[in-house]
């Protein structure tokens, strides 16, 4: 086990030593931070002194060498835009993402879960295959095209044709409270509000996947000896579906559900593109937009600590839920 | 979901080498299911607007010198004002008529779909198949490899490859082939492990035959069914992919708008009530992807012997 | 400064009259800024987001109305003693947030200040760093010492917005830090505003500081929220989510000026934007199929591409109205501009027979670089201006790029034309003259943004002339017959001039400003 979580954290090393130097060298190459960030009546005295402030002036290897060395002792570096660390500005915008993320994954369980049942249990009703059909619309459709819809509709259509018909806030966030130092906002009605939008469409596509889910693995189940023998005994349906059959398909639920939290985070960045909404997603596709290098690396690698975290914590889930698997080197 | 069907793989045999007929009982099982046929149908549609868009395109929209400025932002069913097109679906900010940049934006769209997926299957087959045949180091290598970039999420290697490659529709292919390598990977692995076991292939290496020809005129062949499925719907993958960067601004040029770029330029008339700028080229998208996906679930169906009666 | 006197008491007197009439209602103002600021740090980040915000929290010693003209501000008065010393007399009674007075100190302090403020990405030392001492007269009076006579430095000390010295010192060099400040920390000025939270990404509040010395903004509360995409920004203003916004999308406009819940207001900015041509390279690169020539070298050349741009329907179609055609790099009347300069008139016929003229009768294929997303609608005026240019044979290709991506190969010369625009922060021809025209000379601080490299040492001389005139009348002569040379020559093609656009729920308003800034305190409910 031991062994396994040490392999597995050298993996994350490596990936971000190499996804780090990549975006060192990419960024460099490619345009030049400086242009965007100095005011056009900037002298050439005052670009070249703001260009050495950053340390661009050095040979790229270099500047490479100098956040290594700074990195080992967690030091990432200040943004060039905003001056502060650039772990602090991530940081700052975490709990946003973390809870835009986690509410959608919510919605996509609590819509998914039932609907998929259903569509196991009576595959071949009018109903379930509906739920099918559609569930191919939820991720065929891209998330992105997803939000300016839901826009279009609730923000903007809706409301021009039904008089009275509720505008739902389509940017930002609304009012946050501190939980335990967490700026939280879905403790507020206003921030509810502006919870939905963005949550609905991150929550549609992990929905959709997660009908199919259910439905295969409720199909997978049924069919089971202990399934029957409940039957045989005469147990009511709902007792049968409640506790056999639920038991049985929350592994693998619960599984997805926590490998897909890591897509949904990654999602979030075009979720919060469309919304405005202040979380690190948009953070990172605007510092990549203005070249603020510090940012996406020090991102990056919070990023990659995060989803190898995450498929850890699943695997060592997945083995305690499931005694026949077993975590060693070579199970893979 | 194409993780589950990876993960699934393993489980397949290939279909194709237990019937006599495989060609006609595929095609007799595909057409059992109307939706899957509905979905082909739209496919085909698709396609054709593609390719023969230069044809049958009411105008070449890349042609600047044919726009005249002032019939921009028309909406759909006017007539342009030297009287020569209707322009059925509206004009966008460039004056150019919708249909025609749809058409060409399809083409963009299909194109770079397409391409880079045959080019990650060729690519993650080829690294598949030499993990499956040779096994040992090799294998753990390349298989480690390829847990390691399948952990990460798509959307998220694809924004950094291109923040870091700059613009243009290569770079995009570029980063989408980096992004789907590592399914087929698996997926060719998986297939080649069981095939691997197989008389014909004992058969052949009791011939002494050299190991290339082993591996491709053999091995090769009989691992493609599964792979098949995976690339319909990765192409499906692909091109929501690009139109996705190419909305936040980092895919295509302007210059050669894919649907993700239409859309994206739609999006600020959005709320200007010049709703078809944006609407329609949504619509064509989601059209070839739910069309591609109907096909593809179905085949997954099929080739599933979990699902078979 | 004569030429800003009667415009700026004019203004003042219109000022005074309109502040009166403010109710002072308790109410809440929330604002969607199209750019988040970097910094609150007055002095970290010389970039219009920045200041706009700083303007809330800190006033400077000159102020500038919505025209640029100057006005008092921290300082009621000034002058210069000599031809290296201006004398600047302080407002009496001047009371920081923190309730301590504001005196010559505070001026001293950040003054120094601006130089050690470390990492500044745009920093304010160039407005500072021609002042070489600084003299307390007594606790209401500065003079400004100059190496050389700068007559502009009123203008200059606009941007210096005054810290207090006793709440921004610290241990660091430059006092409290930028972090610190970004904070709140030290973060006290003498504006009408006062700092209450900042969450990056996603609100700043500022409320109404009751001590002001000035007339009382009418708002409580301030709350700004950065909508960086346009149109959420615009969903944000409709669903009541805002009640005003900065920089609605061109394409919005229509239909917000007809819609009865909304009210535009709108001002011509000092931002030309224009397209420079690469007149020093032989071959030029984005022109592969010359024969080896650079036909941008020929002016005959230049003036087809200029007579070539139907500049009117690249306004009227593309920025929805909301922009004025330019025949010059400024604005009529500001300072240095001429009164009949025309706008060159659409001629395609021209176009072509001069392209003839020059040995190019088939044209030739040229690529155009551009930003995607600097400038108002830049990448779509430059495929118009792609097919415009077309049209006369000259086929063109886009290149359009992100900004960063954009000015790295344009400060590395690989556009053979491209689209930019130009703030002329100061509003007067010089600057525009010696940014964009001049031939380059970074030692005599000349042609910094010149990458076209158009050179007329006939005009560079005209220019050098006109910056070492002090009498204003001399010096409006000289610009304007330099800026006449260089727009004769075609050496660079002036497109349009931007206008700004504010939008606002009905009953507000707002007047607006030449230097685009949001100014909440300028903001009024209806009377």
């Amino acid at each position: 086990m031991l062994v396994f979580i040490i392999r597995r954290l050298m993996q994350a090393v490596v990936v971000m030593v190499v996804m780090s130097a990549l975006v060192f060298g990419g960024i460099y190459l490619i345009g030049n931070p400086v242009a965007m960030l100095i005011s056009d009546q900037a002298s050439e005295a005052d670009r070249l002194a703001v260009i050495r402030d950053l340390g661009l002036d050095q040979p790229i290897w270099q500047q490479y060498l100098t956040f290594v060395g700074k990195a080992l002792v967690g030091d990432f570096g200040k943004s060039f835009r905003a001056g502060e660390p650039a772990m602090r500005l991530i940081f700052q915008h975490m709990p946003a993402t973390l809870e835009l993320a986690v509410i959608a994954m919510t919605i996509a369980v609590l819509i998914g879960v039932p609907l998929g049942l259903y569509a196991g249990l009576r595959p071949d009703s009018f109903g379930a295959r509906s739920i099918m059909t559609v569930s191919i619309l939820g991720f065929s459709l891209p998330t992105f095209w997803v939000g300016l819809m839901l826009i279009m509709l609730f923000a903007v259509a809706l409301p021009d044709w039904i008089p009275g018909w509720p505008r739902l806030p389509s940017s930002g966030r609304g009012p946050t409270v501190d939980v335990f130092g967490l700026k939280l906002s879905f403790l507020t009605a206003q921030g509810w509000l502006h919870l939905l939008l963005p949550a609905m469409t991150l929550a549609l596509a992990k929905g959709a996947l997660i009908i199919r889910l259910t439905r295969a693995a409720t199909r997978e189940v049924l069919p089971m000896d202990y399934v029957k023998f409940a039957r045989a005994k005469g147990l009511r349906e709902r007792r049968i579906v409640g506790v056999h059959v639920l038991k049985n398909i929350a592994i693998p639920i619960a599984t997805v559900t926590g490998l897909e939290l890591g897509q949904v985070i990654a999602f979030a960045v075009v979720t919060e593109t469309i919304f405005s909404w202040p979380g690190m997603g948009k953070l990172l596709i605007d510092s990549i937009l203005l070249l603020d290098r510090p940012v996406v690396v020090a991102y990056l690698v919070i990023i990659v600590f995060f989803l190898v975290l995450l498929n850890l914590l699943v695997d060592i889930l997945y083995s305690v839920l499931d005694p026949r698997v077993r975590l060693d080197a070579t199970a893979r | 979901m194409t993780d589950l069907a990876a993960d699934k793989l393993p489980t397949t045999t290939s279909p194709a080498a237990k019937v006599e007929t495989p060609l006609r009982r595929f095609i007799s099982a595909f057409c059992e299911s109307k939706l899957a046929l509905f979905g082909l149908v739209l496919v085909i549609i698709i396609a054709i607007a593609a390719v023969l868009a230069p044809w049958l395109a009411p105008q070449n929209p890349y042609d600047i010198a044919k726009l005249d400025i002032f019939d921009s932002k028309m909406p759909p069913g006017s007539a342009s004002s030297d009287g020569t097109l209707t322009y059925w679906l509206g004009t966008d900010g460039q004056a150019r008529d919708m249909l025609s940049a749809i058409m060409y934006g399809l083409r963009v769209s299909l194109l770079v779909g397409a391409v880079s997926v045959v080019a990650a299957l060729a690519i993650g087959t080829m690294v598949g198949l030499v993990a499956a045949y040779f096994g040992g180091r090799v294998d753990a290598f390349l298989m480690r490899c390829v847990d390691i970039q399948l952990s990460f999420p798509a959307i998220l290697v694809a924004l950094i490859l291109l923040a870091v490659l700059g613009q243009g529709v290569d770079k995009v292919l570029y980063a989408l082939i980096a992004v789907q390598w590592a399914y087929f990977a698996r997926a060719a692995r998986a297939a080649a492990l069981v095939e691997r076991e197989k008389e014909y292939i004992e058969a052949a290496r009791c011939l002494a035959l050299p190991q290339r020809r082993i591996l491709w005129r053999h091995l090769l062949p009989n691992c493609l069914p599964p792979l098949i499925v995976i690339a319909t719907v990765e192409i499906a993958h692909a091109i929501a992919l690009e139109a996705t960067l190419s909305f936040l601004g980092l895919g295509v040029p302007v210059t050669e708008p894919s649907l993700g770029k239409l859309i994206a330029n739609g999006f600020e008339f959005l709320m200007a009530g010049k709703y078809w700028i944006a609407l329609f080229p949504g619509v064509a998208l989601a059209i070839a992807l739910i069309g591609i996906n109907l096909v593809g679930d179905h085949l997954r169906d099929i080739l599933n012997p979990r699902n078979a009666r | 400064m004569i030429h800003r006197k009667a415009g700026a008491v004019l203004a003042a007197a219109v000022f005074s009259v309109a502040l009166a009439a403010w109710p002072a209602v308790a109410q809440e103002l929330k604002i969607g800024l199209s750019t988040e600021p970097s910094s609150l740090d007055p002095q970290y980040h010389n970039l219009s987001p920045n200041n706009q915000i700083a303007l809330n929290m800190f006033e400077a010693l000159v102020a500038q109305d919505p025209e640029q003209n100057l006005q008092p501000a921290l300082a009621v008065s000034w002058k210069a003693v000599n031809d290296t010393t201006w004398e600047f007399k302080l407002r009496e009674g001047v009371k920081f947030h923190d309730g301590s007075p504001f005196t010559a100190e505070d001026v001293v302090f950040t003054i120094e200040r601006a130089a050690k403020v470390p990492n500044a990405p745009s920093p304010f030392t160039q407005f500072t760093k021609q002042i070489v001492g600084i003299d307390v007269v007594d606790p209401l009076t500065v003079r400004l010492r100059t190496a050389a006579p700068a007559p502009l430095l009123p203008v200059d000390m606009v941007a210096i917005r005054i810290l207090s010295k006793k709440a921004a010192s610290g241990p660091a060099p430059e006092g409290k830090t930028t972090e610190q400040l970004n904070r709140g920390e030290g973060l006290v000025g003498t504006g009408p505003f006062k700092f209450v939270e900042w969450s990056r990404g996603n609100q700043l509040v500022v409320e109404r500081y009751d001590g002001y010395w000035g007339a009382k903004a009418a708002w409580k509360k301030v709350i700004f929220r950065p909508l960086t995409n346009a149109a959420t920004r615009v969903a944000g203003l409709l669903s009541g989510d805002v009640d005003f916004i900065e920089n609605p999308p061109t394409v919005d406009l229509p239909k917000l000026a007809t819609n009865e819940r909304v009210t535009l207001a709108r001002a011509l900015s000092n931002r030309i934007i224009y397209i420079h041509l690469d007149q020093f390279t032989e071959p030029t690169s984005g022109i592969p199929d010359a024969g080896g020539k650079n036909p941008l070298k020929d002016k005959r050349v230049r003036q087809a591409l200029s007579l070539a741009l139907d500049r009117n329907a690249i306004v009227q179609r593309i920025m929805e109205g909301f922009a004025v055609p330019a025949g010059d790099l400024l604005p009529y009347p500001m300072f240095g501009t001429r009164k009949d300069t025309p706008v060159e008139k659409v001629d395609v016929a021209q176009a072509k027979k001069l392209l003839a003229e020059a040995g190019y009768p088939n044209g030739f294929s040229i690529t155009l670089g551009t930003p995607n997303g600097r400038y108002i609608n830049d990448a779509k005026v430059a495929e118009t201006i792609a097919a415009l240019w077309t049209r006369v044979g000259v086929k063109t290709q886009i290149e359009a790029s992100a900004p960063p991506v954009f000015f790295k190969n344009r400060d590395e010369f690989k556009y053979s034309a491209y689209l930019a625009g130009w703030g002329a922060s100061t509003g007067e021809m010089s600057d525009p003259l010696r940014a964009l025209v001049a031939t380059p000379n970074p030692e005599r601080g000349m042609g910094g943004t010149n990458k076209g490299r158009y050179s007329n040492p006939a005009m560079d001389a005209k220019l050098v002339e006109a910056l070492r005139t002090v009498d204003d009348e001399k010096r409006r002569t000289l610009l304007q017959e330099a800026s006449k040379l260089a727009m004769d020559d075609h050496g660079i093609l002036p497109l349009h001039f931007e206008v700004s656009v504010w939008a606002m729920k009905k009953g507000l308003t707002y007047k607006g400003r030449a230097d685009q800034y949001t100014l909440p305190y300028m903001v009024t409910p209806a009377p």
